[in-house]
């Protein structure tokens, strides 16, 4: 390093602080003018505020549990299901050449691309066809609900899986073949393990997909049958007070700390990365 | 142990051949090195062997039984990739160990087996490493413990030393071909090096296109190279198109030149000329060309001379600098002479043309022009 570099180096560390301060404060200040909202002791947000509570909080259960749970189960269920689907799949898009091949990549990724809104309303038209002609419910049921959401985080979980392959040497398949593993054994001795990272983050992602999701779930909802996002979504249609934004802090927090947990297991900076 | 049998195996894939008609027999014990460019079909040939490639035509057999119906996991071959694909989220101790473990070795069994050969790869300080952990030269003794362990019933080695840097592939070669003596394994090595496989090979495929240039040892192709291609591949030679009279005389680029033997041909051929076999000066041989020093190199123990013998061709030669020969000049009008051994004639087709006459076994002579 030369003297005559120095500023101009100090400069540029200078701006590059600067940059990376703003890009944070764009990506936190929302997040923590939620969390300062969520504790607002006020029925309508005013500013500044009377004084400060908690009990916004447990307010939570009460008005939102319901749906809570609805949201844990399709979520839960959604990425169990994508898992099942989309990990075979996706090994065999890596591993194998078949006529047909990309077509099916394509058609597996393809819901990343349509609006939620055009998924939700087409899945509605048809499940109102499919019940004209044979009479089986299925707008409004929980099979359609966790089907639909399966459609919108399978993509996540071939995307993740195909990456995970990608970043693992297929010779190794085949020295375990050498060293006499039938494919079975192979699979579960070797394919799988250099996937964990790639599985987790895919039911992962997956899990988050579905739960947050609102604008294609609005067309399978039924009554007495609601979603987290919807139920939140209903609520302000009528109510403007710092519960939404205690909700979604909890949100937050959730996946948050589930990301900080399965980071320690799994590395999962390898393949989001 | 075992006996390898390559019959006529071949493999296209959609209409276009990759590998035509090789036949090889690979006695127990030997160490057979596939060796050719890129694209030659010889890394197709060993995947056929290990069962991962569908042949499409041809037989392979051990020991005199075709294993072609047999998936790779019941082959019993150990191979050695490239890339040296050992399981990234195992233990140097539990990848040595896998091939075991598939066997169900009985533990104590097991972690003798494994002991055994850490020590044999001089890999014990690192039984509980993870292969990232470890130097290139160090996973690819993993990868051969690997594959040693089973008590495979044929080594295969896909460019074991590639992967390696330049220093340790000599070293690294020699360890592979003294573990390969010792264990007296029939082993197929493939490689792109010559050098390497010179070095390691008891006899070498020469493959071209998909198809056998040359079986031989290493005397056998560099003395006796069966195509054009061989002559250039296996050590350097001058290549010269030349016409040959029906007196004998070949006439190259306008220059009448000796040849050292007489050939059973006339017409158009290619010539191969050995650089290290020809002598500058007043030494005599029966082969003969004049011409002119257009560069000139002194390399340390030998001197090089580019000598231009028309507006076209140029012919290199390589001699020793022993006894103090020097440098001849630029321009300088000089002849070139060989003997039997140095020179190679070539048909159109690129096969080797015979002489003759049985070629008499000439000493070669020190050069000292």
């Amino acid at each position: 390093m030369t003297t005559h570099s120095a500023p101009i180096e100090r400069a540029q560390g200078w701006l590059l602080n600067a940059l990376l301060v703003a890009g944070a404060s764009i990506i936190f200040l929302p997040l923590i003018f939620t969390v300062y909202l969520s504790v607002f002791d006020e029925t309508i947000i005013t500013f500044p505020p009377r004084g400060y509570t908690l009990h916004w909080y447990a307010d939570i259960l009460p008005q939102f549990g319901a749906a809570l749970r609805t949201s844990l189960y399709v979520a839960l269920a959604a990425a169990a299901i994508s898992l099942l689907i989309g990990v075979p799949a996706s090994i065999g898009l890596s591993r194998y050449r078949f006529a047909g091949r990309s077509a099916l990549s394509t058609f597996l990724l393809s819901p990343l691309t349509i609006p939620g809104i055009a998924i939700g309303l087409g899945i509605y038209v048809l499940a109102i066809q499919v019940e004209e002609w044979n009479g089986v419910a299925l707008a409004g049921s929980m099979g359609l609900l966790i089907a639909a959401h399966v459609l919108i985080a399978l993509p996540w979980v071939v995307r993740l899986g195909l990456t995970a392959l990608a970043n693992s040497d297929p010779a190794a398949e085949e020295a375990a073949a050498s060293l006499g593993a039938p494919p079975w054994r192979v699979l579960w001795r070797v394919t799988l393990p250099r996937m964990r990272a790639g599985i987790v983050a895919g039911g992962l992602f997956a899990f988050i997909v579905s739960f947050e999701n609102l604008e294609m779930t609005l067309f399978m909802i039924a009554p007495g049958m609601t979603t987290l996002p919807i139920s939140v979504l209903q609520y302000l249609q009528y109510h403007i007070d710092p519960l939404v934004a205690a909700v979604a802090v909890v949100q937050v927090a959730l996946v948050a700390a589930a990301l900080v947990l399965l980071d320690r297991q799994v590395r999962l900076s390898q393949i989001i990365a | 142990m075992s006996r390898l049998t390559l019959d006529r195996l071949g493999k296209t894939y959609g209409g276009a051949p990759a590998v035509s008609d090789v036949s090889l027999e690979v006695e127990q014990g030997e160490m057979i090195v596939l060796l050719g460019p890129s694209g030659c079909g010889k890394t197709t040939t060993l995947r056929m062997i290990a069962g991962f490639t569908a042949a499409s035509s041809g037989d392979i057999r051990l020991d005199g039984t075709s294993i072609l119906a047999l998936p790779p996991h019941r082959r019993e071959m150990g191979i050695v990739f490239q890339s040296y694909a050992l399981f990234p989220h195992l233990s140097v101790a539990r990848n040595v160990a896998f091939g075991l473990e598939m066997r169900s070795v009985a533990a104590d069994a097991r972690r003798d087996r494994v002991e055994q050969m850490l020590r044999l790869a001089r890999l014990e300080p690192y039984a509980d490493r993870l292969p990232r952990q470890l130097s290139g030269g160090q996973q690819q003794r993993v990868a051969l413990a690997r594959a040693l362990a089973i008590e495979p019933r044929v080594l295969l080695l896909d460019e074991p030393l590639s992967n390696l840097d330049a220093s340790l592939r000599g070293e690294v070669g020699r360890d592979i071909r003294l573990l390969q003596r010792s264990t007296n394994l029939t082993t197929v090595m493939v490689t792109h090096d010559q050098d390497e496989a010179m070095a390691m090979a008891d006899r070498l495929v020469v493959m071209r296109d998909g198809r056998v240039q040359q079986i031989g040892t290493q005397a056998d192709l560099y003395e006796r190279p069966a195509t054009a291609f061989v002559a250039g591949f296996i050590g350097r030679s001058t290549m010269l198109p030349c016409h040959i009279d029906a007196d004998g005389t070949a006439v190259c680029d306008g220059a009448p030149m000796h040849l050292a033997s007489r050939y059973a041909a006339t017409g158009a051929a290619t010539l191969a000329l050995r650089p290290e076999r020809l002598s500058l000066g007043t030494m005599s041989g029966s082969g003969s060309v004049t011409g002119h020093v257009e560069l000139a190199a002194y390399l340390g123990a030998v001197r090089e001379h580019v000598v231009r013998i028309g507006p076209e061709q140029r012919i290199i030669v390589r001699d020793g600098t022993a006894g103090g020969a020097g440098l001849y000049p630029e321009g300088a009008a000089v002849t070139l002479h060989w003997q039997p051994d140095a020179e190679r004639l070539f048909d159109a087709a690129g096969a080797a043309i015979p002489t003759h006459h049985t070629e008499p076994t000439v000493m070669r002579m020190n050069a000292d022009g």
